[in-house]
């Protein structure tokens, strides 16, 4: 058990000392407090190795103390919640949490596989495109297979996920990203000047690195600072506060995504809580203070457990009370780095050595090491000893001498880069600045977007708190606000400019750039060699910058190597896209409550209930949940539709046809509108009469199909196929609004306002007579086919009844408003009882509509005419509509086009598959004779066949003519003769007596 | 993105559908003299960088069709009108 904290600094830090959380890594036993990380408090208990490396399964531990960390990742938490690839340095520790190291087997101390790093040649740039080049078929079984066992990183669990996750909006004046000095400093600007603030910190405290150094604000400790501008932001009216939220995308219009770690800091969402929430939040104006992310020296075994960035090393020590080693050397090339020696030695540690490459010694330097006890050394790292963690580094001076240092930890710094991703993400490019050797903020920012402080590369403490207020203040002034006047000024230009070094010459063994991706300075100096220029293409090349920290601690270091490899100025060879998100954002969460039966809503028809009563089998049809048939205990499918289709056609049906689309079209130039959408005529449609009409799109090819009915002068009823109704309602907007918004009509979808039910069979009349109430007429001679008028039923309920048949059989449509929907089937199953009355499901709904050759779905496919369908003749010469003069094209209405036939086959049992493609009898199924192909298939109980719709070329005149029916995916022929599609009752006289 | 509906004030991205170039305009005639008028009518379009006037319909709103002018390069829309305008 090494539950001592061996490393805690006894009273030092933001954490809760008093109390204990006990928590594991791989199977141990470890304790923690209140306030740490899982980095830190692995740290504490001189944890250093956390993981073993992508590609070479190389040990390593924690490198940073934040979101950047590219190396220390682990699986957290176990069974359906284990999530891999998270950064032990942004897991916020809580009792029993349970962690485990990835990417090694058989245990992170012994890896088989790290014999990986002998075959480093085989792995170095490029090595997808060289080593597995060919032959082909090797790829599948030898390689992709060996890659992926060698290289990679966590495994997700398998199940499905047991927690949900939310999506919010929100709103605000300003948008504060990042809670540092900057963003403290923006966010209290803006507030008190009377705007609407949402501060966002990805972190669970706010402070930013006021939390990490041991600065003073106004004579008081920074930390101090920070909780005070923390309350007084939380006791502002219009001020939200959201921790643990990342900002991670800028978008257009003012749009920022967000991901908000609701419950990622518990072992479980409590009860109705989400895991996580992802935020769209719009802003007129938002201020970046996303800080900056340190940069390494790179050197040879730079990526040794134990080897740190300096400003992490701070944070451990000075937020979280942790020393990340006994015996420290500091290596760096800039002041900020010096804090690290001084902030060690006051904590205990012992600092051996400042080691400083730059050409020129620094005083400040020297003294910083005089008072730390360490000596100041001019020269650079050579190499580290110590596999799984370091224990000693061999420095090389400026005279050429070595020296031999034991430590246990390395921190090094290269500089700072500011965290300027957000600021690109609509386009803009970062520039170069040559004096900080950064790359800042360029002057293409998104529209109302400001950034302060770090981000901006004002990089002192001074300097984000002054820029931090303008930049508030600046951006509550754009929302119309007066801000008072700022009480920071600007520092003096304190701009310290930079001597950057990348990495150190001739040292031993890999330098790592990328440690996640394992991409070494050799690499990047390879692809230099091999031609490659860009950035960006360096980066797939080496995949240097790919991995899920997306090259935070690397990109820029991979550029100076490229630039100095290539002879160019590095401002000039430019950086690598940045592009959402930020940090990873789990899929989960972009999905929020869309999953599973919530992927999308489905709509019920009025008569769902009735029919799960019934145990009716449901099928999607759109978003609608439709009866499919209606199967009776020990019944087989095709039995179910044979008897709900003969008994329609012998006694009666009823039907739900609530899904079709209803459009209300209303007004003195409804029938004018109507004219111009259907190809055939509509305005001079008599008042109770409904008639079929056929739209077309504006190239001629059809585009649905349905009745209308003219209700009143001023006043039509139209139907649309269930799949279209939305297309169809959008369209006549179009019409009415777009192309002719002089004519006096509107249309409004009725859709959900009717419930209505098709009536069919011999026996229809009688069952629909005794819903009706007294003293109305519904007798072939009163109320004809395609009669259509209002009614009342069942005592007073008003309906509409239209005597419409898509079966073929006597058929009435009885709508009532959907309110009545539950109660009308109930209704008609009573009053149809005596009468043999059964529901029949849209199986046996097509089984019918292809007995009887009317074109549905599979024959309105976007390829076919009014010409194809056989309905040429239906259109209009008199009038202008849409898709006349495009449909009239010559080659749309030549013979040879495929046009709408019926198919028997030879052997009345063969089932004919939809989708077959037809040849001549005696010819090859080859694409070259490809003369047509099925779209619909049914069985027809009345004339006991298999039937089919096809569309064949010149079909109308090849009656009686063999072809064959070729389904090459399931290595079938067969032959049919062609004939009429209207199969039952052509002459139509059933529907009219 | 975002649309300021003269409606329904600005809504996100998600409410609406686009269908295309505004600027078209269908032709009056439908004798064969009108064919190339046609043809440009349905399938020609142009393709600016800047500057673009198109249709955009609000469906999950007030199902307006509105005349948005966007940049096709930056995404900024500088105006929004009812294409119904004038009724
Ligand atoms: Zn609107």
């Amino acid at each position: 058990m090494a539950g001592n904290q061996i490393n805690r600094l006894s009273g030092k830090g933001l954490v809760d000392h008093g109390k204990t959380v006990s928590f594991q890594f791989d199977g141990e036993a470890f304790s923690g407090h209140p306030g740490d990380t899982l980095a830190s408090a692995l740290l504490a208990n001189g944890v250093r190795l956390v993981g073993r490396s992508f590609k070479y399964h190389r040990p390593r531990g924690i490198l940073t103390a934040g979101s950047e960390e590219p190396n220390a990742l682990v699986e957290l938490r176990t069974g359906a919640r284990r999530e891999p690839n998270t950064r032990a340095t942004t897991i916020e520790l809580y009792d029993g949490l349970d962690a485990t190291s990835q990417n090694r087997w058989p245990s992170l101390k012994l890896d088989v596989l790290s014999v990986n790093q002998l075959a480093t040649p085989i792995f170095g740039a490029g090595f997808y495109y060289k080593t597995f080049m060919w032959p082909a078929a090797f790829w599948e079984k030898l390689y992709e297979p060996m890659i992926r066992r060698a290289a990679g990183l966590g495994y997700p669990s398998k199940l499905s996920d047991p927690d949900h996750y939310e999506k919010s909006n929100a709103f605000c004046d300003v948008l504060v990203i990042g809670s540092g000095a900057a963003g403290l400093s923006a966010a209290l600007a803006a507030a008190k000047a009377g705007a609407r603030v949402i501060l966002c910190e990805e972190d669970f405290e706010l402070g930013g690195r006021l939390l990490a150094e041991s600065d003073e604000i106004d004579g008081k400790p920074a930390q101090e600072w920070a909780r005070a501008a923390a309350a007084e932001l939380e006791s502002l009216p219009d001020c939200r506060i959201m921790r643990r939220t990342t900002v991670f995308g800028a978008y257009d219009g003012g749009v920022y995504g967000a991901v908000e770690r609701v419950s990622d800091h518990l072992p479980v969402p409590p009860e109705h809580a989400p895991r996580q929430r992802l935020w769209r939040i719009v802003a007129k104006q938002s201020v970046v203070c996303a800080g900056g992310i340190e940069r390494p020296i790179l050197f040879g075994n730079n990526d040794r457990p134990g080897v740190m960035l300096a400003g992490a090393v701070r944070t451990y020590v000075n937020r979280f009370g942790v020393a990340p080693g006994r015996t420290a050397v500091v290596f760096a090339d800039n002041h900020d780095a010096l804090r690290t020696a001084t902030d060690l030695a006051a904590a205990g540690v012992a600092v051996r050595a400042i080691v400083d490459p730059r050409p020129q010694a620094s005083a400040a330097a020297e003294q910083v090491a005089g008072e730390a006890g360490a000596l100041y050394i001019r020269g650079g790292i050579e190499n580290v000893r110590g596999a799984l963690g370091i224990k000693s580094v061999r420095v090389k001076d400026a005279q050429g001498g070595t020296k031999e240092f034991d430590c246990d930890l390395l921190a090094t710094s290269g500089g700072w880069n500011p965290a300027l991703n957000l600021t690109t993400h609509l386009g803009g490019k970062p520039a170069w600045d040559s004096a900080l050797s950064c790359l800042v903020p360029g002057e293409d920012l998104p529209p109302g977007m400001q950034v302060a402080g770090a981000a901006a590369g004002q990089f002192s403490l001074q300097a984000c708190l002054a820029s931090g207020e303008a930049a508030g203040a600046e951006a509550a002034k754009h929302c119309g606000f007066s801000p008072s006047a700022l009480r920071r000024p600007a520092p003096a230009q304190d701009r310290a400019p930079a001597t950057p070094v990348w990495y150190v010459e001739n040292s031993r063994g890999k330098a790592f750039v990328d440690f996640q991706n394992d991409v070494a300075v050799s690499d990047v100096k390879l692809a230099a060699r091999e031609g490659f220029r860009v950035p960006d293409h360096v980066k797939r090349y080496t995949t240097l910058g790919m991995a899920t920290d997306q090259g935070k601690t690397s990109n820029l270091n991979g550029a100076a190597i490229l630039a100095e490899a290539t002879g160019r100025y590095l401002g000039a060879v430019g950086s690598t896209t940045f592009r959402p998100p930020y940090t990873p954002v789990a899929l989960g969460a972009l999905a929020g409550h869309h999953r599973g039966k919530d992927f999308r809503p489905t709509r019920l028809a009025p008569s769902h209930r009735w029919a799960e009563e019934q145990g009716a089998v449901f099928v999607e049809v759109g978003a609608w949940m439709r009866a499919l048939m209606y199967p009776k205990p020990g019944e087989a499918a095709q039995e179910t539709v044979n008897r709900e289709v003969s008994n329609t056609r012998t006694n009666v049906g009823v039907c739900d046809v609530s899904t079709l689309g209803k459009i209300d079209v209303q007004g003195p130039d409804a029938g004018e509108l109507l004219n111009r959408v259907y190809i055939n005529a509509f305005a001079k449609l008599p008042v109770g009469k409904a008639r079929y009409g056929l739209m077309l799109r504006e190239d001629g090819f059809a585009m649905d199909d349905g009745t209308t009915a003219r209700l009143a002068e001023d006043h039509f009823y139209m139907t649309t196929t269930t799949a279209n109704a939305l297309k169809v309602s959008q369209h006549l907007e179009f019409c009415q609004q777009v192309l002719w918004p002089e004519l006096d009509v509107q249309t409004v979808s009725a859709t959900e306002q009717w419930a209505q039910y098709a009536v069919a069979g011999p026996k229809a009349r009688k069952v629909i007579e005794a819903l009706l109430d007294a003293g109305q007429d519904i007798s072939n001679d009163a109320f004809p086919y395609m009669a259509c008028g209002k009614f009342t039923v069942c005592g007073g309920t008003p309906a509409r009844i239209f005597r419409l048949s898509f079966s073929g059989e006597l058929a009435y449509e009885i709508g009532v408003p959907a309110r009545y929907g539950d109660a009308l089937i109930r209704a008609i199953i009573k009053a149809g009882a005596e009468h043999g009355i059964a529901p029949y499901g849209t199986e046996a709904l097509g089984v019918m509509r292809i007995e009887k050759g009317h074109a549905a779905g599979p024959e309105l496919n976007g390829q076919t005419t009014a010409h194809d369908l056989g309905l040429g003749k239906m259109a209009s010469t008199k009038k202008d509509f849409i898709g006349r003069f495009m449909g009239e094209r010559e080659a749309l209405n030549e013979a040879g086009r495929a046009a709408m036939v019926g198919l028997k086959p030879l052997n009345p049992k063969t089932r004919i598959a939809s989708g077959s493609h037809l040849v001549k009898r005696d010819a090859q199924a080859t694409g070259a004779n490809d003369e047509g192909y099925v779209t619909s298939m049914a069985y027809s109980p009345e004339l006991e066949t298999f039937i089919a719709l096809a569309m064949l070329s010149n079909g109308p005149a090849r009656m009686g003519e063999v072809v064959k029916v070729c389904d090459p995916l399931r290595g079938n022929e067969t032959l049919a003769e062609v004939c009429s599609a209207h199969f039952v009752d052509p002459e139509g006289g059933r529907l009219r007596v | 993105m975002r649309i300021n509906c003269p409606y329904c004030g600005a809504r996100g991205l998600e409410e609406f559908t686009y269908r295309g170039d505004a600027t078209v305009k269908r032709p009056e005639s439908i004798e064969e003299s009108a064919r190339d008028a046609w043809v440009d009518y349905v399938y020609l379009r142009d393709n600016p960088a800047g500057l673009h006037k198109e249709l955009w319909h609000h469906g999950a709103g007030c199902h307006s069709w509105l005349e948005v002018t966007r940049n096709t390069v930056t995404h900024e829309i500088t105006a929004v009108e009812l294409a119904a305008k004038g009724r």
